[in-house]
């Protein structure tokens, strides 16, 4: 059967199922097991109601719970065990990685890409959606910005591989940097630099993210905030820095958490563009040199991930809860 | 800022270059990408994609063919470049102008043309720019022609050759026939489902809610990384292994948090009369979430369902582990990154043709409904 049917059977079945799922037990409660009628119909309508929300919620919990509760256990208790998963050996995987020297460095790496990708996107999203704010042509220079978002890690690689590539006359910078006077180099290769020509990327696709959204929480800035601030005299970039700035700092720090999360399970662009070579692993890479090989420590690598993810998890939980009281 | 009315004009220019100065460095990279794509493969090697649309020298060989003729002590062949055996082979019909010419692999455009090169025997080389050489000898050469190196200046040439070598022979037809397989039942399944446990959460009164909205609001930000070795090993021991089934499952239940968050955080804010006086006139749940709820959602739907897709067409990590590695499932990410890269890694344009294909539906999406992908974003991380 090729592929392509089967993805529209599936389409029929998965959707079809799901609806005829939630309309039949719908059904079933309200006909057959509590119907609305008879001598406890009061007592049965209530019952009814009580169960519906399951029913309504059943599928989603299933799923979530197999494919996103499910795993972080399994992959905790995985982690335990040896490269086959035959043999208990407790905290050894993680043992072995603190030993590790590649570990060390993905893990530096990662607490670098961290620390630069997020500030760096979230500061220029925010000078793009400062300046573009009252521009007559904004919107399209917003538009060309944001574009980046719809590429994938993979085709943002490849594009920039046009640009770093040594050979001067395919890559960019190479082509500039020979049009100066200069030798070409492979800025892939440059040690400890190189990570930061990877982080580019992600910062090239991830600006149009924070630009969108913090132009968004700009607009929504009281105008009368402003307008006290120009008439005392304060110049544009006082009212940016004290008047705006200060007001859509709740913003500011939800796209940073965003882009953070983000940068943790970004694997693509370093698997595209150097493998984790020359000291350009990261974790969520160094996970995928483990995979299909030593389910051990992948799994080990992945919960590390986990645990750096964490804080992150319950702090967005109770600003959730705070909104909804 | 109307505050500020004397700077007004220089503040306005500085900020009109910087946004056009932004707005070019963010644009360029894709540029290049999508010129390259465009090029003659030989081209590509030989300049860069910002001087596409320059003439592009080229380098070629060929030898000098025909009957030698005395004249005096020296011997002499003449002829054209163009009709020599390589360079018909190699240019065809094409008649560039000639730059320059030489007699070694190492400098092919030692001489300008125009002008007469020595040879080692004591000969000499005289090419024309039009084509037309002339080389003489001391003594009578032998059958193997004189080797003449020029260099020529071919017009740019775009052509759809890349395109037709990367969906036919690369085999990104293929990946491209099953990214958009594995994309559409992952796209509408979750939206399905997360549409109904979003109505739950969001209209629907029983204990238990909160705490589950916190867990969903928690499970936004797992790793997927986690979920790569437990899952891989159910859908193994479950009989369904590396397969599109594996990839759906996974793909709807990676997306399902973010769909239940932006449905449900839509679904609440919906005025509240509507909903209650439905419920008052009778209208059971079901009804009143299939009636009301659904259609007055519609926005947050097609919010999710752009985003999800992009998602699911542009993942690599899923699809690396769930699908097989084989290249009949591959799709366009991983026959990029684990195929083409390796197999095809020199050949620039058939990767640029390739990254092109599979950014294509994306960029459409994107510029086609991205008033949709802008509110997704805005409900998904503000508030």
């Amino acid at each position: 059967m090729s592929p392509i049917l089967q993805g529209l059977i599936t389409i029929v079945v998965g959707v079809g199922g799901c609806l005829g799922y939630f309309w039949l037990s719908n059904l079933l409660v309200d006909r057959v097991i509590f119907p609305a009628r008879g001598p406890r119909i009061a007592q049965n309508i209530r019952r009814a109601n009580a169960i519906r929300p399951w029913l309504f919620l059943l599928p989603a919990m299933l799923a979530l719970g197999l494919y996103l509760v499910y795993p972080v256990i399994g992959s905790f208790i995985r982690s335990l065990y040896n490269r086959s998963g035959t043999e208990f050996i407790g905290l050894d995987n993680y043992s072995r990685l603190a030993r590790s020297e590649d570990f060390r460095t993905a893990f530096l790496n990662n607490f670098l890409w961290v620390l630069v990708v997020p500030a760096a996107s979230t500061f220029l999203g925010l000078v793009v959606a400062q300046l573009t704010d009252r521009l007559r042509w904004g919107s399209v220079a917003k538009s060309l910005i944001f574009m980046p978002m719809a590429i994938s890690f993979v085709g943002a690689s490849l594009i920039w591989k046009f640009v770093y590539t040594q050979d001067p006359d395919i890559g960019l910078l190479n082509a500039i940097r020979v049009g100066l006077g200069a030798a070409p180099l492979d800025p892939l290769q440059l040690p400890f630099w190189n990570n930061f020509f990877l982080m580019v990327i992600l910062i090239w696709i991830q600006t149009g993210f924070a630009m969108v959204i913090l132009s968004a929480a700009l607009r929504g800035i009281p105008e009368e905030t402003i307008e006290a601030a120009i008439l005392d005299g304060a110049n544009p970039f006082q009212v940016f820095f004290r008047i705006k700035v200060p007001q859509i700092m709740g913003t500011i720090v939800v796209v940073w958490t965003t882009i953070t999360i983000l940068v943790l399970k970004v694997f693509d662009i370093v698997y595209t563009m150097t493998g984790g070579n020359y000291g350009t692993e990261i974790l969520p890479s160094y996970m995928m040199t483990f995979m299909f090989r030593d389910d051990g420590v992948a799994t080990a690598v992945a919960f590390v991930i986990m645990l750096v993810v964490l804080p992150v998890m319950v702090w967005n939980i109770r600003q959730a809860h705070k909104e909804m009281r | 800022m109307s505050g500020i009315a004397g700077r007004r004009s220089g503040l306005t220019w500085a900020v009109n270059l910087t946004v056009l100065a932004l707005v070019i460095l963010w644009l360029v990279p894709t540029v290049g990408l999508l010129i390259s794509s465009f090029r003659d493969r030989d081209q590509i090697g030989e300049t860069g994609w910002w001087l596409a649309a320059l003439p592009v020298e080229q380098a070629y060989r060929t030898r000098a063919e025909g009957e030698a003729r005395q004249e005096g002590d020296l011997w002499v062949i003449e002829g054209s470049l163009f009709d020599t055996a390589e360079a018909q082979s190699a240019l065809g019909e094409a008649r560039p102008g000639i730059a320059r010419f030489g007699t070694s692999a190492r400098e092919p455009g030692a001489q300008d043309a125009g002008t007469e090169a020595a040879l080692r025997d004591g000969g000499t080389l005289r090419v024309e720019p039009d084509g037309q050489y002339r080389v003489t000898t001391p003594e009578e050469p032998d059958d193997r022609g004189q080797r003449i190196y020029f260099v020529a200046a071919t017009a740019p040439a775009l052509t759809l050759d890349n395109y037709r070598t990367v969906l036919g022979a690369a085999g990104m037809g293929r990946a491209f026939m099953n990214t958009l397989t594995v994309t559409i039942p992952a796209t509408v399944i979750p939206i399905v489902i997360a549409a109904f446990a979003a109505f739950a959460l969001a209209w629907m009164r029983f204990p238990g809610r909160g705490l589950l909205i916190a867990a969903v609001v928690g499970l936004l930000v797992v790793p997927l990384q986690l979920a790569l070795v437990p899952l891989l090993n159910l859908h193994n021991r479950i009989g369904i292994g590396q397969s599109f089934v594996g990839i759906w499952l996974a793909h709807t239940g990676f997306g399902l948090p973010l769909a239940i968050y932006l449905l449900r955080n839509y679904m609440a804010g919906l005025p509240r009369d509507i909903i209650e006086s439905a419920r008052v006139d009778g209208a059971s749940d079901f009804q009143i979430f299939r009636r009301i709820v659904l259609p007055l959602s519609f926005p947050a739907l097609a919010a999710f369902g752009i985003f999800q897709f992009l998602w699911t067409w542009n993942d690599l990590l899923v699809a690396k582990v769930f699908l097989p590695s084989s290249g009949d499932a591959q799709v366009m990410t991983v026959k990029i990154a684990d195929d083409l890269l390796g197999s095809r890694g020199g050949d620039w344009g058939i990767l640029a043709t390739a990254a092109f294909v599979s950014i294509a539906v994306p960029l459409v999406v994107f510029f086609t409904m991205q008033r949709f992908f802008v509110r997704g974003l805005l409900a998904g991380s503000v508030k």
